[in-house]
C-alpha cells in the first residue's frame, strides 16, 4: 500500500528507532526490515532513508560509526543513543494514543 | 557495460550534487550493491537488478532535495534548492543582484554628505557624525537583504526592521551637543553591535528562529569582514595615489579626501562587500574557518602564557577603557572562534584533536574573564559606578554565561556525552543576548548617567 507522504515522514522516526533498538544496524538492512516487518506492504523511496538517519544522528538520538562490510566495503553502522530510546518511548505513548482514538471511532462506526 | 562501470557512473551522477558529499556517496552505494546483490540473487541479470536498485533509489533530483534539507551547511550559499548556478536565470538575478548593491552603495554615500549639513564636520568626525553614519550605512545593509529575501514582505515584517532603525535615530540623536563624553563614546561603539542584530534579522528573512539560519548569518559575517578587509587595502591605496597625484601639481586633496572619498568608500564598502558575498565568488570561499583553524592554537598558547604569568607575578590587570575594551574584544574573539570553528565543521565528525584544543582555549578565556571581572568589581566597589565600568562589567558577564555554557556544552561532546549540535544552538539562540545587551549600553546607559 502507498502511504502518504506525511504519514511516511511522521512515521520514519518510530520506524527507525525502533528497529536500532532491537541492535545496531545499517541503511539497507533497516530498509529490507520494514519490509519485512510489514510483509512488503510498506514501501519507502530507498534513498530517503539516509536523510532520516543523518537527522538522526545530528539530533543525537543514534550514533553512527563507520566499519567495514563482509565484502571489504566501507559501510555506516548506526545505533541508538540513550535519547534515542527516549526519544523512542514517548514517540510509542504519541502513536498509542492515535491508534486508541482512531479504534475508539472506528470501532463505533462498523461495528465488527 | 559492466556493473561496476554502471555504478562508477551512477556515483558520478551523485557527485555532481552538492548537498549529497563523498560519504553520503559511499553509503548510498554500499545500498545500491546491496540491493543489486538482493536482485541478482533472485534471478534478475545484472542489468535488469541496478535498473531496478536505481529506480528504488529514487530520483537525484528528490535525493537532493531531502539530503539539502538536512545539511543545508554544504549549500548555504545556494539559498535556493535545486537552482542551477549558471542556468540564465540565475545569472540575470546575480546581475540584478549587483545592480541594487551598487544602487544602495551610491545611495548611501550620497545621504552621507547629508550629515555635514549639521554643522559638524565631516573629516574630523564625533559621535553625531559617527553614529548617524553607522546607522544610515546599517540601514542600507537592511534594506538590501529585506529586498533580497523579498518573499512576503509583510506590513509586520516591514515595521520590525523599520521600528528599530527609526528608533535608533531617535534615541542617539537626544544627546545634547557633540562631546566625546563616556557615553557617547560608549554608544557610538555599541551602537553597530545593536544594529547587527537588525540585519541579520533582515538576513534570514523571516527564518530568524531557525538555528541554522543564525549559522549561515554568522558565515555571512565572517566572510564579509574578509572582504571588507581586502577592499579597503584596495582603498587605502586609492588614497594615497589621490594625495599623491595632486601633491605632484602642489594641490592638498586632504580634504576631499576626508570628506568626499573615505565617507563614501567606508558607505559602499559593507554593500558591495553583502553582495560579494551573496554572489558565492569563491575566491575567498570559507577564509573565517581556515584562519579560525590556523590561529586557535595561537590564541590558546597566548591566554594559557597570560593567565600563567599572572599568576607568577600576582600583577592586577589594569582597569583603564583601552584596556578593557581590548580584552572585552579578545574574548569576543575566542567565542568568534568557537563559532567559525563550528560553523564550518561536519557536525557529524567525531570529537578530535582540535576540539580539545578549543576546550581549552574557551576555558581559558574564561578564567581569564573571572579575572577581568574580579577587577572590574574591586574597582566599582572602591570608586564607584562609571559608564564605562558598568559597560565593561555588564559585557564580561554576558561573556561569562556564554563562555561557561560554551565550556559545559562543549565538554560534553569532546567526553561523547553529547552532540556537537547542542554547542551550535547555544551559541546560536545566545547571539540576541550580544546585542541585547549593547542596545542596553546606547539607549539607557546614557540616560542613567546623564549623558555624561
Amino acid at each position: 500500500m502507498e502511504l502518504g507522504k506525511d504519514l511516511v515522514a511522521a512515521s520514519a522516526t518510530p520506524l527507525v528507532l525502533a528497529i536500532l533498538a532491537e541492535g545496531h544496524s545499517y541503511g539497507y538492512a533497516i530498509l529490507k526490515r520494514v519490509a519485512d516487518l510489514s510483509a512488503g506492504e510498506l514501501q519507502w523511496t530507498d534513498g530517503m532513508l539516509y536523510p532520516v538517519l543523518h537527522r538522526l544522528e545530528r539530533q543525537g538520538l543514534v550514533a553512527a560509526e563507520w566499519g567495514t562490510a563482509d565484502t571489504g566495503r566501507r559501510r555506516k553502522y548506526y545505533r541508538i543513543t540513550p535519547e534515542g530510546r527516549a526519544q523512542l518511548a514517548d514517540q510509542r505513548r504519541q502513536w498509542q494514543l492515535v491508534d486508541d482514538t482512531l479504534r475508539g471511532i472506528w470501532m463505533k462506526a462498523e461495528p465488527a | 557495460m559492466s556493473l561496476e562501470a554502471q555504478i562508477a557512473e551512477w556515483r558520478q551522477f551523485l557527485h555532481r550534487r552538492r548537498a549529497i558529499d563523498d560519504r553520503d556517496g559511499v553509503e548510498l552505494e554500499d545500498h545500491l550493491r546491496g540491493e543489486v546483490a538482493a536482485l541478482t540473487d533472485a534471478g534478475l541479470s545484472s542489468d535488469e537488478a541496478f535498473l531496478v536498485a536505481v529506480k528504488r533509489m529514487g530520483s537525484l533530483d528528490d535525493l537532493s532535495r531531502e539530503f539539502a534539507r538536512e545539511h543545508s551547511e554544504r549549500l548555504w550559499k545556494q539559498l535556493v534548492v535545486g537552482e542551477r548556478e549558471d542556468s540564465p536565470a540565475a545569472r540575470l538575478a546575480a546581475r540584478t543582484d549587483g545592480f541594487v548593491a551598487v544602487g544602495l552603495a551610491i545611495s548611501a554615500a550620497l545621504l552621507l554628505q547629508l550629515l555635514p549639513l549639521s554643522g559638524y564636520r565631516m573629516d574630523d568626525p564625533g559621535p553625531f557624525i559617527w553614529r548617524n553614519g553607522i546607522l544610515l550605512v546599517l540601514a542600507h545593509v537592511v534594506a538590501y537583504f529585506a529586498w533580497k529575501r523579498s518573499g512576503p514582505l509583510t506590513g509586520a515584517r516591514l515595521t520590525r526592521l523599520l521600528l528599530p532603525l527609526v528608533g535608533a535615530a531617535i534615541v542617539v540623536n537626544l544627546a545634547p551637543g557633540d562631546r566625546q563624553t563616556q557615553t557617547a563614546v560608549l554608544s557610538t561603539l555599541h551602537l553597530p553591535i545593536a544594529l547587527w542584530l537588525l540585519v541579520g534579522v533582515a538576513y534570514a528573512g523571516g527564518r530568524w528562529m531557525d538555528s541554522a539560519a543564525r549559522m549561515h548569518f554568522v558565515r555571512y559575517s565572517g566572510e564579509l569582514a574578509i572582504y571588507v578587509v581586502l577592499i579597503a587595502l584596495g582603498g587605502i591605496v586609492f588614497i594615497a595615489f589621490t594625495l599623491m597625484l595632486f601633491r605632484a601639481i602642489g594641490m592638498n586633496a586632504e580634504l576631499l579626501v576626508g570628506r568626499v572619498i573615505v565617507p563614501s568608500g567606508l558607505a559602499g564598502v559593507l554593500l558591495v562587500a553583502s553582495y560579494l558575498v551573496e554572489a558565492k565568488q569563491s575566491v575567498v570561499e570559507n577564509m573565517a574557518p581556515v584562519l579560525t583553524r590556523i590561529f586557535t592554537p595561537f590564541f590558546t598558547v597566548l591566554l594559557l602564557g597570560f593567565l600563567a604569568t599572572m599568576a607568577w607575578t600576582h600583577r592586577p590587570i589594569d582597569i583603564q577603557r583601552d584596556v578593557l575594551i581590548a580584552f572585552d574584544l579578545l574574548l569576543v574573539l575566542v567565542v568568534g572562534l568557537v563559532l567559525y570553528a563550528a560553523s564550518a565543521r561536519d557536525p557529524q565528525a567525531p570529537p578530535g584533536l582540535f576540539d580539545q584544543l578549543q576546550l581549552v582555549l574557551v576555558v581559558a578565556a574564561l578564567l581569564a574573564d573571572l579575572l577581568a571581572l574580579a577587577a572590574i568589581g574591586a574597582r566599582i566597589t572602591e570608586y564607584g559606578l562609571t559608564p564605562n565600568r558598568v559597560a565593561a562589567l555588564g559585557e564580561n558577564l554576558v561573556l561569562l554565561v556564554n563562555l561557561g555554557w560554551t565550556a559545559v556544552t562543549y565538554a560534553r561532546f569532546v567526553r561523547g556525552r553529547g552532540p556537537f549540535a547542542a554547542l551550535e544552538r547555544w551559541q546560536t539562540s545566545f547571539l540576541p543576548v550580544h546585542a541585547a545587551w549593547a542596545a542596553v549600553v546606547v539607549v539607557v546607559l546614557p540616560l542613567v548617567f546623564g549623558y555624561r
